[in-house]
C-alpha cells in the first residue's frame, strides 16, 4: 500500500493508503484508527483498488476541528471519496466507521454501490449495552476488543515498547486525540438515531459480525440485519471485534464473496 | 487577604475497605452505601458548619457543585447556598460553581444565581468551572472534545443575560433561545465577582485573564505541588500586561489546627486519611476521557489530580507524609499559621479557601479547628498584601440595608455575639 494525502473542499487534510486496481472499495477505520499492520488491506488490494483514508484527528490527518457532528463526519466521509475522484465506490466500515458508512449510504443512497458492515457501531439495543470504551483501562479494552487479548494487545500496540516513556508518551498522547474525535459520535451512548434513516438505504448490505465480538455483541448483527432492507447477515467463527485484524484471510473471503 | 469556609460534604460512612472493594467513589460508586436518613443530619451538620465559620468572623463561606459520588454531596450548591442565604447576612455566599457546560438551557445558572444574590443582599460569589470529567462527561453525558466550547457559549448566554437590560434573541452552537429575558437580576452591577475553578487546564488561565475573573486553583496536593501552575499563571498574568493583584487567585488548601502538632495527629489524622484513600479514590479512566484535556494542557504535563500518577501517590499514604509534603497544613496555630505564610505568599493568593472539615470528621473537632484558626491564626494573616486592601475588584458588595433574616432565629443572640 501507498500513502497519500488528500484535500476536501472543506479544508480537511487526510492521509489515505490506496493500492491494487479494479472496483475501488473505501475502507472506513474504526475509532482506534488504522493499526500499525493492516495485513487485510494489501489482501483486498489484490482484488480491489483499495482506499483506506484516515479520519482528521488520526495519524497525520488534520482538520479535526471542523467536524463536529453525525452530519459533519457523513458529508466529510462523501467529501473524501469526491476528492478521491471516486464513482459509486463499495463502501466498507468497520465498527464507527460502519456508523459513518450507513450515514453516508442512508443520505446519498445513489453515490455508492455496495455497503459491509463490520461490528459496526450506530445502534442501542437497551438489553445489550455496550461497554463504555471512553471509562476502560487499557488492559479492559483489549480484553473487550480481541478475542485472543495477549496477540491482541501486539496488535493493538504495533510492537511499541511501553517501558520507554517516551513511546508510551507518544501513543498516549495518539490514543488521547483518536478517542477525543471519536467521541464525537461514540459519547457518551454510541446512537446518533442512523436507525431513523436507514430506510433509505438502497445499497445491496452485507452484515459481518466476529461471533466472539465482546465490544458490540452479534445481538446488534441481527438488529441491523432488520433495520437494512434486505441485508445479509454473516457471523464468523473465532473472531472478536477487532475481526479484520484477527481472521484477515476470512475477513477478505468474506467481501470477495459478497462484492465480487 | 481574605478566609473562605469551604465544605466540601463528603460522606462520612464509606467503610473501611471501600478502597478494596469498590473501585471508585464517583459516578459508578454503589448508590446503597448512601443512606438518606443518616444524610438528614450530615446535611444539617454541614450547613450548620458553614454558619457557624460566618459567626467566627470568615470572609465568606463556600460550597460546589458535584454528582453521583460520595466526595461531595451536592449537586446542586444553589439549594444548599439558598439555605445559607437564609441564615446568614455578612459573609459572601461562595458557590464555586454552577457546572454551566452541563445546564440546558444555561440560562438557568442566570436566574438561579440571581435569585441568590437578591436573597442574600448582593453576597454571592459566582463560580463557573468546566467541572470535573467525572460530573460533566460521565454522569452529565456532555461530550469531552466539545465540552471547552459548549461552556464557552453557555458563559456567554449568562453574562449577556445579565448585562442586557431588553429581550434579545441567541443563536448558539448548543442553546438557541429567541426570547431571553432574565428575571430577577442579582443585586451586584454589573455582575457578582466571578470566579473560574480550575484544576489544572491551562487555557484557563487566558479565559480568566480575558474577562478580569478570580483565578481558583483547587487541588489536594498542597501548596508545594501547586506552585508550578501558579507560577505558570502569573507568567501568564504578566505577559499579558495585566496587574498582579493577589485577589486575581484563590487557592483551596486543608488545614487542621490543634493546640499542638502533635495533637493535630492525635485528633485529625484518620479524617485526613479518610478522605485521601477513600473520598480521592476515582477510578482513572473516569478523570482522563480523551479529548476533556486539550493536547497543549497533556503536553505542559501538569499533574492531574485524579488520573494514574496521583492514584500511585495516594497509595499507602501516612499523616506524616501528608504534613511533610504539605498536601496538609496542620499543626499548632504557629506551625499553621508559618506554613499558611509560606503557602499565600509563596502562591501569590488573596483568596484563601479554608478546608477545615475534612473526610469523616465529626462536628466537634470540625468546630475545635475552625475556633482555633479563626482566633488564634486568621488574625496573624490578615494583615497580608496591604498594599491591595482597596483591590475589591473580586469580592462581593453587599447592599447596605439589607435583610437579617437570621437575627430572628432562636439561639442567633449568641450567634451574633460571638462574632461580633
Amino acid at each position: 500500500m501507498k500513502t497519500r494525502t488528500v484535500e476536501t473542499r472543506k479544508g480537511c487534510r487526510c492521509r489515505v493508503l490506496e493500492g491494487g486496481s479494479g472496483m475501488p472499495v473505501v475502507f472506513l477505520h474504526g475509532a482506534g484508527g488504522l493499526l500499525a499492520d493492516n495485513p487485510f488491506l494489501d489482501r483486498l488490494a489484490s482484488r480491489y483498488h483499495v482506499f483506506a483514508p484516515e479520519l482528521p484527528g488520526y495519524g497525520e490527518s488534520t482538520g479535526e476541528e471542523l467536524l463536529e457532528d453525525m452530519l459533519d463526519f457523513t458529508l466529510h466521509g462523501w467529501d473524501v471519496v469526491a476528492a478521491l475522484g471516486l464513482r459509486r465506490p463499495h463502501l466498507v466500515g468497520h465498527s464507527m466507521g460502519g456508523m459513518i458508512a450507513a450515514e453516508m449510504a442512508a443520505v446519498a443512497p445513489g453515490d455508492l454501490d455496495r455497503l459491509v458492515l463490520v461490528a459496526a457501531a450506530g445502534l442501542w439495543i437497551e438489553a445489550h449495552p455496550i461497554p463504555d470504551i471512553f471509562a476502560l483501562l487499557p488492559a479492559q479494552l483489549v480484553e473487550l476488543l480481541f478475542q485472543d487479548p495477549e496477540r491482541g494487545q501486539q496488535l493493538l500496540t504495533g510492537g511499541v515498547d511501553f517501558s520507554d516513556m517516551e513511546a508510551f508518551k507518544n501513543f498516549y498522547l495518539g490514543q488521547q486525540r483518536r478517542l477525543a474525535m471519536a467521541g464525537k459520535i461514540l459519547f457518551p451512548i454510541p446512537n446518533r438515531r442512523v436507525s431513523k434513516r436507514l430506510y433509505r438505504v438502497t445499497a445491496k448490505t452485507l452484515v459481518l459480525w466476529g461471533a466472539a465480538d465482546r465490544l458490540i455483541v452479534p445481538a446488534y448483527a441481527q438488529q441491523w440485519g432488520r433495520l437494512v432492507p434486505g441485508a445479509t447477515v454473516q457471523t464468523i467463527p473465532d473472531a472478536g471485534h477487532m475481526l479484520p485484524y484477527e481472521q484477515p484471510e476470512t475477513f477478505v473471503d468474506a467481501l470477495v464473496r459478497f462484492l465480487g | 487577604m481574605k478566609f473562605t469556609w469551604f465544605n466540601l460534604m463528603p460522606w462520612p460512612y464509606l467503610p473501611d475497605d471501600f478502597r478494596e472493594k469498590n473501585r471508585s467513589v464517583w459516578v459508578d460508586i454503589p448508590s446503597t452505601l448512601y443512606d438518606p436518613k443518616k444524610g438528614h443530619f450530615v446535611y444539617h451538620q454541614y450547613m450548620d458548619q458553614l454558619e457557624y465559620a460566618e459567626s467566627l468572623g470568615f470572609d465568606g463561606i463556600g460550597c460546589n457543585e458535584h454528582h453521583q459520588n460520595g466526595y461531595g454531596l451536592m449537586p446542586s450548591p444553589n439549594l444548599i447556598a439558598a439555605g445559607l442565604a437564609r441564615r446568614t447576612s455578612r459573609a459572601a455566599i461562595c458557590v464555586i460553581g454552577n457546572s454551566i457546560a452541563g445546564y440546558n438551557p444555561p440560562i438557568r445558572v442566570a436566574e438561579e444565581f440571581a435569585m441568590l444574590d437578591v436573597i442574600s443582599g448582593g453576597r454571592l460569589v459566582a463560580g463557573f468551572p468546566v467541572g470535573t470529567p467525572m460530573d460533566t462527561n460521565f454522569c452529565y453525558g456532555q461530550i469531552p472534545a466539545l465540552t471547552r466550547d459548549k461552556y464557552g457559549e453557555a458563559h456567554d448566554l449568562i453574562m449577556k443575560a445579565w448585562a442586557e437590560d431588553e429581550p434579545f434573541a441567541f443563536d448558539g452552537k448548543y442553546n438557541q433561545l429567541r426570547w431571553v429575558n432574565c428575571w430577577p437580576k442579582p443585586i451586584q452591577k454589573p455582575h457578582p465577582p466571578i470566579y473560574i475553578p480550575g484544576g489544572g487546564s491551562i487555557e484557563t488561565w487566558d479565559f480568566c485573564l480575558d474577562h478580569d475573573y478570580n483565578y481558583s486553583y483547587l487541588s489536594f496536593y498542597g501548596y508545594l505541588r501547586g506552585k508550578s501552575l501558579l507560577d505558570g499563571y502569573w507568567e501568564r498574568v504578566a505577559q499579558r500586561g495585566k496587574d498582579d493583584s493577589p485577589y486575581r487567585a484563590a487557592f483551596a488548601q486543608i488545614i487542621c489546627v490543634a493546640d499542638t502538632d502533635a495533637q493535630a495527629e492525635e485528633l485529625y489524622a484518620e479524617h485526613c486519611l479518610y478522605f485521601f484513600n477513600r473520598c480521592l479514590h476515582v477510578f482513572p479512566p473516569f478523570a482522563d476521557p480523551p479529548g476533556y484535556r486539550t493536547v497543549k494542557t497533556i503536553k505542559y504535563g501538569a499533574l492531574s489530580q485524579l488520573r494514574m500518577e496521583a492514584q500511585r501517590i495516594m497509595q499507602g499514604l501516612t499523616w506524616k507524609q501528608l504534613v511533610d509534603e504539605r498536601f496538609i497544613i496542620a499543626g499548632s496555630p504557629e506551625t499553621v499559621r508559618q506554613q499558611l505564610e509560606e503557602c499565600i505568599t509563596g502562591l501569590r493568593i488573596g483568596h484563601l479557601f479554608c478546608l477545615l472539615h475534612t473526610g469523616n470528621m465529626p462536628d466537634w473537632k470540625t468546630r475545635h479547628s475552625t475556633k482555633l484558626f479563626a482566633e488564634k491564626v486568621m488574625p496573624q494573616l490578615r494583615h497580608l498584601w496591604s498594599d491591595w486592601k482597596h483591590d475589591d475588584r473580586w469580592w462581593i458588595h453587599p447592599m447596605d440595608d439589607r435583610l437579617h433574616p437570621e437575627e430572628g432565629r432562636p439561639g442567633a443572640e449568641k450567634a451574633r455575639q460571638e462574632w461580633r
